[in-house]
């Protein structure tokens, strides 16, 4: 086994972090409630600072300090609370989620989790294949991000409500983040804030259209948007 | 020429603030006015960006494919903004004037927001500010979808943010892709400005290439409406505001094609021309196969056009996936004329609403008796939009079919004109029907005869100048930026 190297420290963590992204997210696709989604969300979000926090201190890239910070407070803070006081305001308080919401599911949670299993597998050993890996970027983190990304989209189709919808699609950009740290992580300061700046404004636009969803259907549940079709 | 690249993206923000801000009963003049400003400044790029590019700041950045893009919206901008004031004061007529003020405020700064977002991506001298822009443009259109507040524009707005976002996600790792490839060449420090990837694109890795193009192709392709991934397409343009339509279709499908030229810049540099053409004609045919699908029993006219409208992006599609210089010639054209033929068929359409107080075709009859300016002019956007010699559509079309032979795609050129011929007979009956079978209901028959406004058939007037002038005689000015572009897109056979 002389040609097989232990990886580095910052290999090893960028591993070990985007593998327990992954886990997050297949803990979302099995949630039932959206509260507890949000809160598998903030726990993988504050993974990506660390991830970011390691990569700037191994890699000697202080602008990743002030961009890890950025991301936590924008998406450890400030996206779940927008997302909570939305739920809130259209009545699903933390003891109770109305019809439409909690059990969106489409499949059962195994079946889902099965799927999930499948797309991972795809996306990783896809990714894995192309060998793409630099100095910079360990090729099982990317491969780890590629299956995240498949997850994500798997779990908004799977639901059947704007809230988890929503959530999904915020974890598919936490997906993309991941790519990009590893891929990226040399990318100007200044790009970086702009993609985090739109996730902010995005996050606002989601929270509007989800309350004018909510105030015209009385539910969150997207059962009902099936009017427009051929 | 900074001057006028920077007015560009000041004032059409200027004004969404000023709409925002200011009293309701301002919007109306200051909107066409920034309209009208843009279209000018735009068409003032014409004489230096088909000479050199121009770069600014270091991040600003046009070129002669860039400018046909602003020449595109610029002008739609413009015809919508005209044709807003119009609109508006047909709508929401049964409310009180607070009401109707809020409504206003907010529609009008949305629009020269979205306005402003188009404009700003063609001028984005980096992949990334590029995406940051269209995806500005997602969220300002997909509040300007949801105003209506109407059941189907929750609905339609729901699904555009969700699959438009999505699709934009999976472009941004196309973006993410393309830096790793650029870094590899260009350094860590490397900004995604488009000039030094496309000049150093012949020694990029090929696999991140590859990615990143697949991926810009599902991503932008999203936005742009290309089979599999159109599906909000249709919704969004049959629930959104008439004017807020006619942008979506001639103008933002258009941007997001931009930004897939521009990857396909550097993966055809990189590549070679073979897997770049063959990824966009397999998109292209399928797109425009849906679309002649679909056309036929369409029961809402604006439904009717979107289809139409994912037909044309095939073509664009097909046309760059000829790789002839005439074909490449035809698309930027086409470009061109997609935008003032579709924007005055939605246009039209909207007179048609306004009137008859509903989108269904089936509604619509009698249009040549009742809208003695609208009618005729509708009838004359759909045969344009059909490639009806001499509107500026049958010119690149033509030239798109040429290059399709000429470079020896014969059978895709076959295809492509049997498709545009079946999407014809689709299009055309439904919009014959409308105008040419008398008015069957007591209702449709008691309508007056005459224009809801004036504000709305100008612009209108206006499109069918700038398709005859494309289709009878360009100008040389137009034709030496559309060359450039053509080299600049790496035209071979």
């Amino acid at each position: 086994m002389s040609g097989v190297q232990a990886p580095g420290v910052y290999e090893g963590a960028a591993n070990v972090i985007a593998a327990g992204m992954l886990l997050l997210e297949f803990g979302m696709l099995r949630q039932a409630l959206v509260r507890d989604q949000i809160r598998l969300y903030m726990a993988q979000s504050a993974l990506i600072s660390v991830l970011a926090i390691v990569i700037a201190a191994d890699r000697n890239l202080p602008d990743l300090y002030a961009l890890a910070a950025l991301s936590a407070a924008l998406k450890v803070v400030a996206v779940p609370l927008v997302l909570r006081r939305l739920l809130r305001r259209v009545g699903l308080d933390d003891e109770e989620e109305t019809v439409g919401v909690a059990g969106s599911n489409t499949l059962s949670p195994a079946t889902a989790v099965l799927a999930g299993i499948v797309l991972a597998a795809f996306g990783f050993f896809c990714f894995g294949a192309l060998g793409i890996h630099g100095p910079a970027a360990p090729a099982l983190a990317l491969a780890l991000a590629a299956a995240m990304v498949l997850v994500s989209f798997g779990l908004m189709i799977v639901r059947r409500d704007v809230a988890s919808q929503a959530v999904g699609f915020f974890s598919l950009e936490n997906a993309i983040s991941l790519a990009a740290l590893v891929v990226a992580s040399g990318l100007p300061f200044i790009l970086e804030t702009g993609f985090l700046f739109d996730l902010l404004v995005a996050v606002v636009v989601f929270g509007m259209l989800i309350r004018a969803h909510h105030s015209r259907a009385e539910s969150l549940s997207t059962a009902d948007l099936t009017k427009l079709q051929g | 020429m900074i001057a006028v690249i920077l007015a560009l993206l000041i004032v059409p923000l200027a004004a969404a603030i000023a709409c925002a801000v200011l009293p309701a009963t301002l919007a109306p003049v200051i909107t066409p006015v920034s309209g009208v400003a843009c279209f000018a400044l735009v068409l003032a790029l014409i004489p230096a960006a088909g000479h050199r590019d121009l770069n600014y700041l270091s991040y600003l950045r046009v070129d002669a494919l860039s400018e046909i893009f602003l020449l595109a919206t610029g002008f739609l901008y413009g015809a919508v903004t005209v044709y807003s004031v119009g609109y508006l004061k047909h709508h929401d007529l049964d409310q009180d004037q607070h009401h109707r003020d809020r409504y206003a405020r907010r529609f009008y700064a949305g629009l020269n927001l979205f306005g402003w977002a188009m404009l700003a991506a063609p001028i984005m001298g980096s992949l990334a500010l590029l995406w940051i822009a269209v995806e500005i443009t997602t969220i300002v259109s997909a509040l300007l979808v949801a105003i209506e507040d109407t059941d189907g524009a929750a609905e339609a707005a729901w699904k555009y943010v969700l699959i438009a976002s999505a699709g934009l996600g999976l472009a941004l790792l196309a973006t993410v892709f393309a830096y790793f490839a650029g870094s590899q060449i260009l350094g860590e420090h490397y900004n995604l400005a488009i000039s030094p990837l496309i000049a150093s694109a012949a020694h990029l890795p090929h696999t991140p290439v590859r990615l990143a193009f697949m991926l810009a192709v599902l991503g932008y392709g999203t936005k742009v409406g290309l089979f599999p991934v159109h599906t909000w397409l249709p919704d969004a343009h049959s629930e959104a505001p008439t004017p807020v339509s006619a942008l979506l279709s001639g103008a933002l499908l258009a941007t997001s094609f931009y930004a897939i030229l521009r990857f396909y810049q550097v993966a055809s540099g990189n590549l070679g021309s073979g897997f770049p053409r063959d990824t966009l004609l397999a998109f292209g045919v399928a797109s425009l196969l849906l679309a002649a699908l679909y056309v036929f029993g369409q029961r809402d006219i604006k439904r009717l056009l979107a289809y139409s409208s994912v037909e044309h992006m095939g073509i664009l599609a097909i046309g760059v996936s000829f790789g002839a210089p005439v074909a490449l010639a035809g698309v930027l054209l086409h470009v061109l004329a997609h935008a003032a033929a579709k924007g005055n068929a939605f246009m039209g359409a909207g007179v048609f609403t306004v009137k008859f107080g509903t989108k269904q075709i089936s509604a619509l009859r009698g249009g040549l008796d009742v809208l003695p300016w609208s009618g005729p002019l509708f009838l004359l956007a759909v045969f344009a939009l059909s490639a009806m010699p001499p509107s500026g559509i049958f010119r690149s079309e033509f030239q798109i079919v040429y290059g399709g032979l000429d470079s020896g795609n014969y059978a895709a050129a076959a295809v492509l004109v049997v498709l545009i011929t079946v999407v014809f007979v689709g299009l055309t009956a439904s919009v014959t029907r409308m105008l040419f079978t008398p008015a069957s209901t007591r209702s449709a028959r008691a309508l007056t005869r005459g224009e809801p406004s004036a504000w709305m058939v100008v612009p209108v007037v206006a499109g069918v100048a700038v398709l005859l002038i494309l289709g009878l005689h360009p100008p040389g000015e137009l034709t030496g930026l559309i060359a450039r572009a053509v080299t600049q897109l790496g035209a071979t056979r």
